[in-house]
């Protein structure tokens, strides 16, 4: 608990981030945030943008190679619930997607970076196809692009110490998977989606 | 006795001040610009934040001088967000920010005028272009580092110049212990009333424009009423101050207002050159610091050193 405020506030002050909802309310219902992804504070970062009673039923997706290595990281992943993913060992058996689903069950929300990695400057990179299949199987989610900005300049790829600037984040209106709309369009949409909050 | 009387009257002015704006805000029928009345407002809204935290330098000058440093902290954040800096510009930035910043104002509580006058000027202008070019990155090298250096000149090391007022070696007799935060009380109320009377000066009879294409509210004739307004205060709180006669704290009035109105359209070139570009969803939730201490920033320094050299006994 303790851990927690000063978590989110640490985020807060480092990103001094300004949290804006553009046609969108919080709500406790089943939701997929997905954002694009530029530095590893972006995972505390959303988490900590959402409010309490939202935040204790969302979970972020996180790397598993970067997350499970030393005694803090592991901790902290543990603080903020982050469900932990392989990205080395993905295998039709254990596909992550599955496991999500199994993991949020009928109560809990999701965070997740669709790019897969960070991306450098301002780029947001391809959508992998995880989100498609997460609305393929459960079309009642709904999908809420996240818009990141500035956080490539605070902590940018490849630097371990953040420069405070300033950075917004920006939550949009929910969209949900067209009946029979392709996997690449869909993506595309999403991903556009996400471009979009940037100047709204 | 004399801090009473100064509190009490910057008190009542800014009281009138607030009904005064208060009222015009009401006022539906007389077509005024609905924009112009808010930002009269947020400059009052300022002016009772610094009258308050100001009021404190009578307690301690180490808190005055820990407030301004973050102060300063904010506005460098805003001044580097409007900024576009590359990957290159980053590990030069960690140290701006977490060292020369708050290593600034550590000198100045200190009170080593001698290092702190020359700490950003020299040490860390050097440090930032060796920095920088360390990084290997050389495109627009000159302007990247430029960038940075006014960032941090202006933020940082004229606005420290505020606070030390309150460590400079009056002329003044001993028993008067707060002539220094009287001092730092009256040139922050000058800079603040000067920006106002400038604007309302150029609202109400301002034909022509300094700059068109950078600030169109700004006008000569706003800036030289302004001016006048300004020196008139500055003989009504002339008690309050350690200059001799009513010529010299015209001068220094004078002096105020012109670098307050050179600092506001500075700043507003540069916000109009990356505005529009960054500053809207980055900055706005924060309500623009740096756009409140721009007069600030650049009268300090001014009035420091002509203060300095007239009216201290000199000596640390």
């Amino acid at each position: 608990m303790i851990t927690e405020t000063l978590l989110t506030w640490t985020a807060r002050i480092i990103s001094g981030v300004s949290v804006r909802w553009v046609d969108s309310q919080p709500d406790t219902c089943q939701r997929v945030y997905f954002a694009n992804h530029t530095s590893h504070l972006d995972v505390v970062l959303v988490w900590s943008a959402l409010p309490g009673p939202v935040r204790h039923l969302t979970r972020p997706i996180a790397a598993k190679d970067y997350w499970d290595r030393g005694v803090v990281r592991p901790y902290l992943a543990k603080v903020f619930n982050a469900m932990l993913i392989d990205r080395t060992e993905i295998k039709v058996h254990q596909s992550p997607v599955d496991m999500m689903l199994r993991e949020i069950g009928n109560t809990h929300s999701l965070i997740l970076f669709p790019e897969g990695g960070r991306s450098p400057g301002e780029e947001v990179g391809e959508f992998k196809s995880g989100l498609y299949y997460l609305a393929k199987k459960r079309p009642d989610l709904e999908l809420i692009p996240v818009h990141i900005n500035n956080m490539n300049r605070i902590l940018p790829r490849g630097e371990f110490l953040p420069v405070p600037l300033l950075s917004s984040l920006t939550f949009g209106p929910p969209l949900w998977l067209e009946a029979g709309e392709p996997k690449m369009d869909f993506l595309n949409r999403a991903r556009s989606a996400v471009l979009n909050l940037k100047d709204s | 006795m004399q801090d009473w009387a100064l509190l009490g009257m910057v008190l009542l002015l800014l009281s009138g001040a607030t009904f005064g704006g208060q009222w015009l805000k009401r006022q539906t029928t007389l077509g005024l610009d609905q924009k112009a009345v808010d930002s009269f407002n947020s400059r009052i809204q300022a002016w009772w934040f610094f009258s308050i935290v100001l009021a404190l330098a009578f307690f301690h000058p180490l808190v005055t001088v820990v407030l301004f440093g973050m102060l300063s902290f904010w506005a460098l954040r805003e001044y580097i967000t409007l900024t576009p800096t590359t990957l290159g510009d980053h590990r030069a930035l960690f140290w701006v920010f977490f060292f020369f910043t708050p290593m600034q104002f550590i000198l100045v509580g200190l009170n080593l005028y001698g290092f702190y006058s020359i700490l950003i000027p020299v040490y860390a202008f050097l440090f930032i272009a060796a920095r920088v070019a360390v990084s290997g990155d050389y495109q627009r090298f000159l302007e990247r580092v430029a960038k940075i250096q006014f960032g941090l000149l202006v933020c940082v090391y004229c606005l420290s110049f505020a606070p030390a007022l309150l460590f400079m070696n009056l002329d003044q007799p001993e028993t008067d212990t707060s002539a220094n935060a009287r001092l730092l009380f009256f040139f922050i109320t000058m800079v603040l009333f000067s920006e106002l009377a400038q604007f309302l000066c150029s609202r109400s009879f301002g034909k022509h424009m300094i700059a068109e294409t950078i600030d169109e509210s700004r006008t000569w004739e706003g800036m030289l009423g302004g001016a006048g307004a300004t020196a008139v205060l500055g003989m009504i709180l002339y008690w309050a101050t350690p200059f001799q006669s009513f010529w010299q704290v015209i001068v220094m009035s004078v002096l105020i207002a012109v670098m307050a109105s050179a600092g506001a359209l500075t700043m507003s070139a540069i916000k109009r050159d990356r505005g529009e570009v960054r500053s809207g969803t980055l900055i706005e939730g924060h309500g623009g610091v740096l756009s409140r201490i721009d007069a600030i920033c650049f009268a300090a320094p001014v009035f420091y050193h002509v203060t300095r050299y007239f009216f201290s006994l000199g000596g640390e």
